[in-house]
């Protein structure tokens, strides 16, 4: 299998860069059917009783259990593998990631056909995690090293890639378990399985197209600036030394709040919309709203990275938290208001902020600590995402249920949870303006931390006993 | 020699692209007509 190493992924001469985000897009797209994964739990709530659950069937509560088991391995995987996937080389990682996707699905398959939870809790669930973190982080860091005049636009492209994913998964599922279900059979197994082999397929495509540069490549016209800009290393942080800085853990802090307030109204969005504008949005409104938001998600990864490369990193996140903030304090006014239109349009730009800001932090990352070792970096920082999976629809759900319960109207129930978000952009505001350039004595001064770093690789790699 | 390396490598750029490109428009343009329910 040694056409997975790093040293056979190596660009020869004549090779486009260009090729490499469609390459990470093929990753990317698919497993970003994360997001959709929602679809399958109703009909998995039914396997037994076909028309409506019976008593023996799985409820929705252990079925939501499987995408927070994935998201969960996600963070673990992308901390834990990080520094393997940034010494191994793309295409192993990414054909590892397509193997372990492909596989966790037809553990799933088996699981729903002999109707045991547990295997599809460690099919999608640990498996499934597993390629999600080495998937998702892989492709970033490659795309980074071939884009180095513009990072934010390359990893834009990708993360924008994960946030599609679930466009084209959402409907492919809907269609595809209306072919394969009779009367008495509900077509998820069999759904589970062609989406397997169409991932498998599609993920391996992108691990042979993927490239790394030859060393001491760049881009035509490209010259690096020879004056260091303040907030833009060129120097490389060895990734456990990267976990001592301070910001490491303000950027941590940063994703975090900035992840916490998009992801909390982002699954309460239909809902939400309802409650706050009863009468004027139907369910059937309440599902192209959060469509559109879905768009603007998944836009924002580019537009925002893309504009990170002209304001710089920094600055952008000055903009998501400023901007988020009067966003949301504006929020209740437009429900006090009735304004529909002004709720839809600070809704947008709030969820595209969320997306850009997944899709910038890579570039963040590279700006401080250098290309070497992003992706491992970016891998330990994805521990953000799982904990602002916890907070923000705990935060969202709880306190809209307490105002509830302590009679405030539900059209206002969600008007301290808007303020409480603002709060959190202001933290993370100052989070964001305490960040400053590494100090020097983190960097890598020769080779030696490489070294270092590889004979541990080695002797993990040697055989026992060998 | 080079003007044939640059044609295939432009055809490899064109697959790559429609490759990834075709499924994901084709997501897009789905959940557009579902998002025009709002508008409706």
């Amino acid at each position: 299998m040694s056409f997975l190493d790093r040293s056979h992924t190596v660009a020869g001469p004549g090779f486009s860069r260009w090729l490499v985000p469609p390459a990470a897009l093929c990753v990317h797209l698919c497993i970003g059917q994360a997001y959709a994964f929602s679809v399958f739990n109703l009909p998995m709530s039914k396997l037994l009783g076909i028309t409506q659950s019976t008593p023996e069937d799985w409820k929705l509560t252990q079925l939501g259990w499987i995408f927070s088991i994935a998201i969960l391995f996600l963070g673990i995987s992308s901390a834990v593998f990080g520094r393997w996937v940034e010494e191994g080389g793309p295409r192993k990682a990414m054909f590892t990631a397509a193997l372990c996707w492909a596989g966790g699905f037809f553990i799933s398959a088996i699981g729903v056909y002999v109707h045991q939870l547990w295997l599809i809790y460690l099919g999608y669930g640990v498996l499934g995690g597993i390629a999600l973190g080495i998937g998702y982080i892989s492709p970033v860091s490659t795309l980074i090293k071939w884009f180095p005049d513009r990072p934010g636009m390359a990893t834009g492209m990708a993360i924008m890639g994960f946030g599609g994913g679930a466009f084209i998964a959402s409907p492919l599922s809907v269609w595809l378990m209306a072919k394969f279900s009779t009367p008495t059979h509900v077509g998820v197994a069999e759904t589970f399985i062609v989406l397997g082999l169409a991932y498998l397929f599609f993920m391996i495509v992108g691990s042979i197209i993927v490239r790394v540069p030859a060393p001491g490549w760049k881009p035509e016209g490209y010259t690096p600036p020879v004056v260091a800009q303040k907030l833009i290393t060129k120097n490389d942080v060895y990734v456990y030394d990267a976990l001592k800085t301070p910001q490491f853990w303000l950027i941590w802090w940063v994703l975090c709040l900035n992840v916490t307030a998009g992801i909390g109204v982002l699954g309460q969005a239909s809902a939400m919309s309802q409650e706050m504008f009863p009468g004027h949005i139907t369910p059937i409104a309440a599902a192209g709203f959060v469509g559109l938001m879905s768009l603007f998600n998944m836009g924002g990864r580019f537009f925002w990275a893309s504009t990170s490369d002209f304001i710089g990193r920094r600055n952008t996140y000055f903009v998501f938290m400023v901007l988020g903030f009067f966003l949301y304090c504006a929020v209740p006014y437009t429900g006090s208001i009735g304004s529909v239109a002004l709720f839809v349009i600070c809704f947008l730009i709030i969820i595209s902020m969320y997306g850009g800001g997944f899709a910038t932090v890579p570039a963040y990352l590279k700006d401080m600590y250098g290309t070497r070792y992003v992706g491992a970096i970016h891998g330990l920082l994805l521990t953000a995402w799982s904990a602002a999976g916890v907070f923000g629809p705990v935060l969202v759900n709880y306190i809209r249920e307490y105002n509830v319960t302590h009679g405030v109207p539900k059209a206002q129930a969600y008007n301290t949870t808007m303020y409480i978000m603002a709060g959190l952009l202001v933290i993370g505001f100052i989070c964001n303006l305490m960040i400053k350039a590494v100090h020097e004595r983190f960097h890598m001064k020769s080779d030696h931390e490489a070294e270092r770093a590889q004979a541990e690789v080695a002797a993990v790699s040697e055989p026992a006993g060998a | 020699m080079q003007q044939a390396q640059e044609t295939s490598m432009g055809l490899k750029l064109v697959l790559a692209w429609a490759f990834v490109g075709i499924p994901l428009t084709w997501g897009v343009i789905q959940t557009l007509i579902n998002a025009m329910k709002l508008f409706q």
